[in-house]
């Protein structure tokens, strides 16, 4: 098979595969629904509750899940090729610690603003992700010439450590509901209630997974190193800043409409290597589309397995995250 | 013959205050050339490669590519006359060996161009060139240094550059791969016209293959020209220390150096 049948014919079977899956989560739900019912015309929307509940409160879901879950999977392939490391995540640069102390910020002194129907906590965790990206960027940047992985990664792990401790004191000083509704937010949650922060998170991440279309071949040459991309014709300073910092602002995105939700960034990439190698052209979209349909299916577990009560999603995708990052490390050494 | 890559006067630091790696040097490599490059240790060779290559610009001083200043081509139009393979090649992910050597062609793709089937030739005729057609589908890693090398000897190949720089290809490698490597890359010049320079720490095999050699010593070119002027007893002491002999063998023809013993440092006239 030619190199572009192959390349075609693996993310049209994730394509196949996501779109399934987000045909069927809506139905699924401590009410079932039909999907004929809840696109009967026929019948007027007030009387239609199937339609109800699969457009006003499961569809939001699922769409922001798709969104995040992809954006998150797709960030992290690009890290791990930019940083050379696949055990780095998109939040190992100080990104979704940044967002967290924003958002922890909004929580605890109450901020009253709003953007285009969107709330104040995603704007604050949004900047506090913008300004984490800038801090990290200026520092690796400093040097004299090109970007400076090595610095990149201790300054985003450096920061990671300051931001948790900022969170931590502001935690202290908050009262206790505040605190816990922003414990609540740092376990990652995907009721986004409406369609408008979606919508306002979708510019972000489409710029993002654009820029990453852009720069899938060369991310493979990047794996052997700077100096070996620099001679096969990549302009490795370009690309690695393009990396960082549209795989920032995904990361930025996709966190202020879900919370820091972990293990994606690094679970979904590694299973899509295993299924299908390492070339990023594949890697890259087949990860993002499997990262939609991961998310949605753990935001499933999330709300159905012990429903009534709701888990955390953060917390489903940590529970099977940290048991398979384990294994991974033990693979590999 | 005309000068294909000149480096006219170059000098290099890697950071403002760091000493020169590179020394105000020059070099040209003539169309078809195959030069050597040898040096101690932190003689700058790889750096100096770097410079050729254009993936680093000297400080001062310029690199002419077939007349043209290296550094107004782009890294694409750089690289695809001048390809380079690198002392070793560490992957942070898993590719077969066929994919790293399409990975040449990088420079003659568009962003979104798939490599077609006249590009998959180039990369299987590189690989029937080093002998590697075999490994066309085993994963990189698991192949052994030797079969690495030559892997890594096709991609640059299938990038389809008029110009080689290998960077002590044969350091991690037995005898039979040294000798593979070396009669691999003198066919090359002669059959495929690629003008080559190597730097490398073997001294027979660049008497062996090496038309003509350049000495390097902190950074400064100690001697530079045809290989049977510039290999003598006299410079290997200048070079290395070491008091050595110099014969040609008569099984091969090529000169033969017998390293004997390491001289004290002493003051030397350079």
């Amino acid at each position: 098979m030619s190199i572009r049948g192959r390349i075609i014919g693996v993310i049209a079977g994730f394509a196949i595969f996501t779109v399934v899956v987000m045909v069927w989560a809506p139905t699924v739900g401590t009410t079932s629904i039909s999907l004929a019912k809840a696109f009967d015309r026929s019948l007027p929307w007030d009387s239609n509750v199937d339609a109800q509940i699969f457009f006003v409160a499961r569809l939001p879901r699922v769409l922001s899940g798709a969104l995040v879950g992809a954006t998150l999977a797709a960030a992290g392939v690009v890290l791990q090729a930019l940083l050379r490391n696949p055990l780095a995540t998109p939040f190992t640069l100080g990104v979704s610690a940044g967002a967290s102390l924003g958002a922890m910020l909004a929580v605890t002194m109450n901020f009253g603003f709003g953007l285009l129907g969107v709330s104040a906590i995603p704007l604050a965790s949004f900047a506090g992700s913008i300004i984490a990206t800038g801090i990290v960027y200026a520092l690796a940047s400093s040097q004299r010439r090109g970007l400076s992985t090595n610095v990149l990664l201790l300054a985003g792990v450096t920061l990671n450590a300051f931001f948790s401790a900022m969170i931590l004191f502001v935690q202290y000083i908050a009262d206790f509901t505040e605190a816990l509704r922003a414990i609540r937010w740092m376990m990652g949650g995907l009721d986004v209630a409406g369609y408008a922060p979606i919508v306002a998170a979708l510019p972000f991440t489409i710029i993002s997974l654009i820029a990453f279309a852009f720069m899938a071949r060369t991310l493979n040459l990047l794996s052997a190193g700077s100096e070996a991309a620099a001679a096969r014709g990549v302009e490795v300073v370009r690309a690695q800043r393009l990396a960082f910092l549209s795989a920032s602002l995904a990361t930025g995105a996709a966190v202020s409409l879900g919370g820091p939700i972990g293990f994606i960034g690094i679970i979904v990439p590694h299973l899509v290597r295993l299924l299908v190698g390492s070339d990023h052209r594949i890697v890259l979209p087949a990860s993002a589309l499997f990262g939609a349909s991961f998310l949605v299916l753990c935001d499933l577990a999330a709300r159905t397995l012990m429903a009534p009560l709701e888990i955390p999603v953060g917390v489903v995708t940590a529970m099977i995250g940290g048991p398979f990052f384990l294994w991974l490390l033990v693979r590999n050494s | 013959m005309r000068d294909l890559l000149w480096a006219d006067n170059v000098s290099f630091r890697y950071a403002a205050g760091a000493p020169l790696v590179v020394d105000g040097v020059t070099v040209r490599l003539a169309d078809g050339a195959l030069a050597g490059i040898l040096g101690p240790n932190g003689s700058g060779k790889t750096t100096l490669l770097r410079l050729l290559s254009g993936t680093r610009r000297p400080g001062s001083g310029r690199v002419l590519l077939d007349d043209r200043p290296l550094d107004q081509l782009s890294r694409r139009d750089a690289a695809r006359q001048i390809a380079v393979v690198p002392q070793e090649t560490e992957l942070a992910f898993e590719y077969t060996a066929i994919e790293i050597v399409l990975m040449g062609r990088h420079p003659h793709l568009g962003v979104f161009t798939v490599e077609g089937p006249e590009d998959l030739r180039i990369a299987r005729d590189a690989m029937t060139a080093t002998g590697t057609n075999h490994l066309e589908d085993r994963p990189f890693h698991e192949l052994s240094g030797g079969e690495k090398q030559r892997v890594v000897i096709a991609a640059a190949l299938a990038q389809s550059a008029t110009l080689l720089l290998l960077d002590e290809p044969t350091a991690s490698l037995d005898l039979g791969y040294q000798l593979e490597i070396s009669s691999l890359l003198s066919r090359l010049n002669q059959d495929h016209r690629v003008t080559m320079a190597i730097s490398t720490h073997d001294l027979n095999l660049a008497a062996s293959i090496c038309r003509e050699l350049i000495l390097m010593r902190n950074g400064r070119v100690l001697a530079a020209g045809p290989t049977n002027e510039v290999l003598t007893p006299e410079n290997i002491t200048l070079l290395y220390d070491v008091e050595a002999d110099v014969q040609i063998n008569s099984e091969t023809g090529h000169m033969t150096v017998v390293p004997i013993r390491r001289v004290e440092l002493r003051q030397k006239t350079l």
